[in-house]
This record gives structure tokens, C-alpha cells and sequence, in this order.
């Protein structure tokens, strides 16, 4: 019987992709293991196996097409023996062309940098929060890599090390076409060996260099965390302000999908407790550049958190040349007056989504992006507050000593006789990342629970 | 890497080969149905397949005695089926369900059984070896004569505390058997591109400690070198190293660009290293099996992981209530 070979899942945040190209033609014989397809996706390229020996019967899927869903039948695999069946080839409606050069594009490739697969398009979300003047679309992994090249080329000292960063174009793609531009020597490949590059990208940086440090996950800066705190962060201090580390410490940052534990921590309220060191945490593609530049320029180890699942998502950023946001600064991205709600990275989904579904009951709800957690930026929030008199905070990580912890505790010292509620936070879990997917779903804060936050302290 | 082995003379019996083959090929039949069951999305996160290096474990295991312990990376699928654990347990781990050796906590890269004393399962690139180590360190205090055999890759053989580790294990002549699993590759970074040591296991000399390289697709040389490492270990001469010249087939996980090899170089070692056509071989060739025999032994380890992909599909996904659970004894 012929069986259906479907579009596979082939990374942990893939709904989609382009069939690249098609290795194997109608009637061909393929044994288990053999590379049928090249499918990409905004994070690679990638090689799509057999799982069974048999004959190929129909190619559903044209090469080159894009948006392909996970799980669309793609080809018929048929048994030996078995004839092809003689139904005419139909297109799914969820394929369209890609566009052109997409495809069997070189790895080592601003080809691939100029032609990302879709984006999701973050379409209607709010950006009130940026300057005048013209702006372009892009995603957040763009931003992120515009943001190095144009600090590379205006600075060469500036350079950027870590695993994978160079030859193989970044593990999250954020570095794709800087080995090209900017050669060996600016772009290191490292060992796997956190604690020892951390420690000898905060040398560099006493030497007179700007390194960027790029963590494959933050989870990993675990190994490193003695450099970057008692290394980066204390020795302006301990020196007398004789030497300083201007530095970045850089990579995606809490849970992914379906990673689990050791793969899914948000460090946010760890970072932020130590002095010496600035914490950044964007969530557009604008904050994104913008902050970054800031980070690359700032004469002191600067922590910049950045959020897998918001590397794809799109959005508009000013094309000025000098387009750069302040460290400690927080922005509106919403304007309301009867709550406010503080959040930062992805945590503004569920904020924002939230503040949506809140208007259509009447609640109206102001969102404030914090941008930066070290300084953070109170009298933002204060005012916020003092004009809403209600706040509810959001974001991923631990409940305890969170973030949202620390601006409820600051909130209750110097607003407290603005306050018609209490301050509530919203957190992830206090666990461990779970796996399944239905306790993943559990462990992590929604836009639901946001809602239901913010009509307790609206008294509603 | 060496020419392919002769055929002749293996110095193990028809029961043992036919005891490899099989293990082997559940460990290979079982990965490639992981592969199927993660493009259907029943698997999520990330998902490292062994295809490949399963000789390593299955003759490790071939000198195991009970009581030793075994721990590695996230690659472990291969090293929880070698060691005895169920593949149902297993793959309902992979697709995060309650049956699952975690009850569908921990994933594909954090499982554990303390029955079979396979102690994990992690996903921080090198955080095992101390911790294996340390399990050996137990063994000792306690006065029995277990081995631990901590697996480890090329790439990992890189981080700090191998070092830290090496360094008190043969101080505290520990029970440890180092096994580097050097497949050449740490995701994309082969090893030429990230030391320029000749061989990892050399470096074991600076802290006293004994070791050798092996042909890891041989599954006969594997356990020779294997019976050495753990004799040495059980006189109380431990730790050991041994480097594992191996390679893996798939990508680093399910999602890997696969532009930093050739596919040629994947076909070459395919075709001409397979460590269970090595052993086909030994069998057809010695006239130990007939082509009939193995065909049997594929259909019974087919229908095993067949089995193993049903349960996993139909056990229940762990109750609400177990997102708070385990979190403190
Ligand atoms: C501390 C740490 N750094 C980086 C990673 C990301 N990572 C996961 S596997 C891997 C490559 C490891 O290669 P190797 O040790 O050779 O093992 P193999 O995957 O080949 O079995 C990397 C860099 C990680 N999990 N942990
Ligand atoms: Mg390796």
C-alpha cells in the first residue's frame, strides 16, 4: 500500500518551511536512511531522510515551494512492485512558490541573509513606542545581526566569539554572513568550553578589545557564570575604577519548546541582581537593534537576553543609520488608565494580548516595555501607576525574587498611597521546566492568566 | 579511521554475536522510529539519534556486571536500550507521557532509571563526566567493586571539568571508566576545528591516567578493550580512558544544516564501517546464521519497536497534578 511521507517537524519552533529541493524523482527506488529532500526553515537547511525502503510515487509537493505545514503529505512512498498511481499532481493550497533564491542557496551565505523563509508577520502589533521617520519590517534575528554588522564596521575592535558562530552561521542564525564579512578573525569559532571563553573574552576586553559573547542558549552561561559576575562585573569596582570589561554577553534566553529543564531558564532576576553588570531584554526587532548598538557602545559588561521563539516574529524598525535606544529606558507600548501592566521580552505577548482581550470588556489597560531590567526604569513605571493606580507585572521566569517581586516591592515604598490594589506578578512556575508538553503549557504564564490578574485588581 | 575488519576469527561466540547483532539493531530500528515519530510531531524539543555508534555501548555492556553504573549526554537512547531498560519506558519518555521513565518530565535528553542504574541523560555539554566520577567515588567509599563507565563526545571532551575531573580520579584512583565517544563531530564543529591535539584520549597522560584509542565501529574490539578498562578498574587501578573512534549517521538533532560534511563522507562510513553489517558478516561468513535467522531477528526487533511506538503514543500524558510533584523528597 503506498504511504504518505509528510512534511516533517525537524527543530523544536518549526510549523513551516520550504521544500528547498527534491533529491529523488518519481519511481526512484530509496532505501531507509537515504536524503530524500532539502527543506529549510528560518534557522537552517535541512536534510529530510527516508524512514522506509520503497519507491517513490508521486512528488505532492513542487520543489521550491514555501509555507509548507508540518504534516502535509509531500510524497507517496510505494512498495515494491506497486504502481504508481496515476492521479494528476495536485498543489496543495497551503503551498506557494518560494521566493526566488531561497533555494539550494550556499550555506556560507548572505544569500540566504537577504532571503529569510516567511516570517511570521507580527502584523497589527502595536509600535507606538517608536521615534518618527521611516521604518522597514524585519525580524528580530535581522535585527539582532544588523545590529553587530554596524557596530563591526563602525568599531574594529568590536568582535563577536562563541560555539558555532562562524563557519556554520550561528545555532540560532543570528551571526549569518559575518565570518563572510568579517572574516576569521573577528568572528571566533570556540571549543565548547563556556567558562574558558567567557574568561577570555573578559581579558580581551581589559586588553582593549569590545567583545560580543554570543551563548548558544544563556543556559549554557551557567558554566560561565563565574567570569561574567565576579570577573566582568566586579573589577571597575575592585580596581577603583581603574579597568572595566565593555563587553556583551549574548544569546537566547529562557524556554524554547519543548527542551526542557536544563534547556529552559529565564535569567532574567539573576542577571539583574548584581551590580556592575546591565541587563537588556528586548522584544521587538527595534529594541532589538536598538538596544543591542547601545550594549556594544556601553563601557561596562552588558547582559543582553534574547528570546528564541521572538527571533522569527517581524517588526518595523526605524532605518536611521544612528537608530539607538538608551539603556534604562522603558517604553509605552500601549496607552491606558486603569492598570498598568509591566513586562519585558516575551512576556509582552501575553501583556499585550491581554490588554486586547481587556479593552473589549472595558478595562483599559497601559503596557509598559521595560526593555531594560539593569537600570531599570522606575519612573516610568511609577508614573504609569500613579495614573492607573493598579499594576499587575508578567513575565516567564521563577516567582520567587522575580522581577516582578522587586518592582511590587518598589512600587509599594515610593507609590504606596497610589495603590487601589495590591501589585500582582505573573511568573513562570515555581518547577523545574517540564517536558510534556501539557505541563510545558502549565508551567508557563498565558495571556489568560494575565487577564485574570488584572480583573482581580481591577475588582472585577 | 581503519579499513573495514576481516571477517575471520572473531574471538566471540554465536550466542554473543547474535546477542550484539541484536542489541544493535534495536538500538538502530528504535532510533530510526524516534526520527518518524519527531516529523510527526509526537516528539518534541530536541532529539539526538545514536545510528551509528552503537557498538559503543553494546560492547561496554558486553563487560558489565551488575551494579555498574552508566551515564552520558543527551544522546542516551542507544545506552538506556544497551543497558536493559524498557523501549516502551523509553519512547514514551520521547513523546513526554506518563509511561515514560520520567513520567514524561524530563524528555528525551534527561531520563533516568536508578533500577538500571543508568544515572541520566544530560543536557549540559560535559556536566556528566564529574558527576560520573562522583558516582564512582560512591562506589569506592562504600568498599564494593563497581565500575561506572561515564560517556562522553569529542566536543565535550573540551570543557574545563573533564579536566578538574581527570585530574582527582586518578588521584583518588577512582572507578571510572572515561569513554570518549569521539564521532568527529560536535554539531557542526569537527574536531580538527577545535583541537589541535593529535587524540583526546592522550591527554589523560598529563594526570597519570592509562587509556587507548579503539575502532568503535568494531563491537569485538569495543568489548576487548572493554574487559581491559574495567579490570583495571575493579583491581583499584582505575580511572581508564578509552576513546571511541566512531561516527554518527544523522544529524547533530533532528534539526542540523548537514552542510559541514559531505554526504559523501556519510555514504563512505555507511558503506564501508557499519558496525552491524560488521557483525552480518561475522555471522553469514562463519556460517553462524543464515540469512533466514537474521531475517527473524529483524521482524522480532521490528515488531519490539513497533510496540514501543504504540505504547508511546497511547499512554495517557501525565496529569496536571504531576507539574508539582518531584519537585522536593
Ligand atoms: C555547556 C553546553 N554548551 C553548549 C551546549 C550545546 N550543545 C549541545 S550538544 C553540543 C555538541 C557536543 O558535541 P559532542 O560532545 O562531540 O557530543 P555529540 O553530540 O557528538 O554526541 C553542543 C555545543 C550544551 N548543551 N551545553
Ligand atoms: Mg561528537
Amino acid at each position: 500500500m503506498a504511504t504518505e511521507v509528510l512534511m516533517p517537524a525537524l527543530s523544536p519552533t518549526m510549523e513551516e518551511g520550504t521544500l528547498a529541493k527534491w533529491l529523488v524523482k518519481e519511481g526512484d527506488k530509496v532505501k531507509s536512511g537515504q536524503i530524500l529532500a532539502e527543506i529549510e526553515t528560518d534557522k537552517a537547511t535541512m536534510e529530510f531522510e527516508a524512514v522506509d525502503d520503497g519507491i517513490i510515487g508521486t512528488l505532492l509537493i513542487a520543489e521550491g515551494s514555501a509555507g509548507v505545514k508540518v504534516n502535509t503529505p509531500i510524497a507517496t512512498l510505494l512498495e515494491d512492485g506497486e504502481a504508481a498511481p496515476t492521479a494528476p499532481r495536485a498543489a496543495p493550497a497551503a503551498a506557494k512558490p518560494a521566493a526566488p533564491a531561497s533555494d539550494a542557496a550556499p550555506m556560507a551565505a548572505p544569500a540566504i541573509a537577504t532571503a529569510p523563509p516567511a516570517p511570521v508577520a507580527a502584523k497589527g502589533w502595536p509600535h507606538a513606542d517608536l521615534p518618527e521617520g521611516p521604518t522597514k519590517t524585519m525580524t528580530v534575528r535581522e535585527a539582532l545581526r544588523e545590529a553587530m554588522a554596524e557596530e563591526m564596521r563602525r568599531d574594529p575592535n568590536v568582535f563577536l566569539m562563541g560555539e558555532e558562530v562562524g563557519e556554520y552561521q550561528g545555532a540560532y542564525k543570528i551571526s549569518q554572513g559575518l565570518l563572510d564579512e568579517f572574516g576569521a578573525k573577528r568572528v571566533v569559532d570556540t571549543p565548547i568550553t563556556e567558562h574558558g571563553f567567557a574568561g577570555i573574552a573578559v581579558g580581551a576586553s581589559w586588553g582593549g578589545l569590545r567583545p560580543i559573547v554570543e551563548f548558544m542558549t544563556f543556559n549554557f552561561a551557567m558554566q560561565a557564570i563565574d567570569h561574567i559576575i565576579n570577573s566582568a562585573a566586579k573589577t571597575l569596582y575592585m580596581s577603583g575604577g581603574q579597568m572595566g570589561s565593555p563587553m556583551v554577553f549574548r544569546g537566547p534566553n529562557g524556554a524554547a519548546a519543548r527542551v526542557g529543564a536544563q534547556h529552559s531558564q529565564d535569567y532574567a532576576a539573576w542577571y539583574s541582581a548584581i551590580p556592575g553588570l546591565k541587563v537588556c531584554m528586548p522584544y521587538s526587532a527595534a529594541d532589538a537593534k536598538g538596544l543591542l548598538k547601545t550594549a556594544i557602545r556601553d563601557p561596562n559588561p552588558v547582559i543582553f537576553l534574547e528570546n528564541e521563539i521572538l527571533y522569527g516574529r517581524s517588526f518595523e524598525v526605524p532605518t536611521d543609520p544612528d537608530f539607538t535606544i538608551p539603556l534604562g529606558k522603558a517604553s509605552i507600548l500601549r496607552e491606558g488608565s486603569d492598570v498598568t501592566i509591566v513586562s519585558f521580552s516575551i512576556g509582552l505577548t501575553y501583556a499585550l494580548q491581554a490588554a486586547e482581550i481587556l479593552a473589549k470588556d472595558g478595562i483599559s489597560a497601559e503596557v509598559v516595555n521595560l526593555r531594560t531590567l539593569r537600570p531599570i526604569d522606575y519612573d516610568t513605571v511609577l508614573a504609569s501607576v500613579m495614573k492607573t493606580n493598579r499594576c499587575v507585572t508578567v513575565e516567564e521566569g521563577f516567582p520567587v525574587g522575580s522581577i516582578g517581586d522587586h518592582l511590587a516591592s518598589t512600587i509599594m515604598q515610593r507609590a504606596f498611597d497610589h495603590l487601589d490594589a495590591p501589585v500582582v506578578t505573573c511568573t513562570g512556575k515555581d518547577v523545574p521546566m517540564p517536558y510534556a508538553a501539557n505541563l510545558e503549557k502549565l508551567a508557563l504564564t498565558t495571556t489568560a492568566e494575565v487577564v485574570a490578574a488584572v480583573k482581580s485588581v481591577c475588582y472585577r | 579511521m581503519v579499513a573495514k575488519k576481516p571477517a575471520d576469527r572473531p574471538n566471540a561466540s554465536k550466542e554473543d554475536l547474535l546477542k550484539y547483532y541484536r542489541e544493535m539493531l534495536l538500538i538502530r530500528r528504535f532510533e530510526e522510529k524516534a526520527g518518524q515519530l519527531y516529523g510527526m510531531g509526537l516528539i518534541g524539543g530536541f532529539c539526538h539519534l545514536y545510528i551509528g555508534q552503537e557498538a559503543v555501548v553494546v560492547g561496554l555492556e558486553a563487560v558489565a556486571k551488575d551494579g555498574d553504573k552508566r551515564i552520558t549526554s543527551y544522546r542516551d537512547h542507544g545506552h538506556m536500550l544497551a543497558c536493559g531498560m524498557d523501549p516502551k519506558g523509553v519512547m514514551a519518555e520521547l513523546t513526554g507521557r506518563s509511561g515514560g521513565y520520567s513520567k514524561g518530565k524530563g524528555g528525551s535528553m534527561h531520563m533516568f532509571s536508578k533500577d538500571r542504574h543508568f544515572y541520566g541523560g544530560h543536557g549540559i555539554v560535559g556536566a556528566q563526566v564529574p558527576l560520573g566520577a562522583g558516582l564512582a567515588f560512591a562506589d569506592k567509599y562504600l568498599g564494593n567493586d563497581n565500575v561506572t563507565f561515564t560517556y562522553f563526545g569529542d566536543g565535550a571532551a573540551n570543557q574545563g571539568q573533564v579536566y578538574e575531573t581527570y585530574n582527582m580520579a586518578e588521584l583518588w584512583n577512582l572507578p571510572v571508566v572515561f569513554v570518549i565517544e569521539n564521532n568527529q563531530y560536535a554539531m557542526g564543529t569537527s574536531m580538527k576545528r577545535s583541537t589541535k591535539s593529535p587524540s583526546m584520549w592522550e591527554r589523560g597522560a598529563a594526570y597519570g591516567i592509562q587509556g587507548e584509542a579503539v575502532d568503535g565501529m568494531d563491537v569485538l574490539a569495543v568489548k576487548a578493550a572493554g574487559e581491559k578498562a574495567v579490570a583495571t578498574c575493579r583491581a583499584g587501578d582505575g580511572p581508564y580512558i578509552l576513546e571511541m573512534m566512531t561516527y554518527r549517521y544523522r544529524g547533530h538533532s533532528m534539526s542540523d544544516p548537514a552542510k559541514y560534511r559531505t554526504r559523501e563522507e556519510v555514504d563512505k562510513m555507511r558503506s564501508e564501517k557499519d558496525a552491524i553489517d560488521h557483525v552480518r558478516d561475522l555471522l553469514l561468513q562463519g556460517g553462524l546464521a543464515s540469512e533466514d535467522d537474521l531475517k527473524t531477528i529483524d521482524k522480532d526487533i521490528k515488531a519490539r519497536v513497533n510496540e514501543a511506538a504504540e505504547f508511546a503514543k497511547d499512554s495517557p500524558e501525565p496529569p496536571l497534578a504531576d507539574l508539582w510533584t518531584d519537585i522536593y523528597a
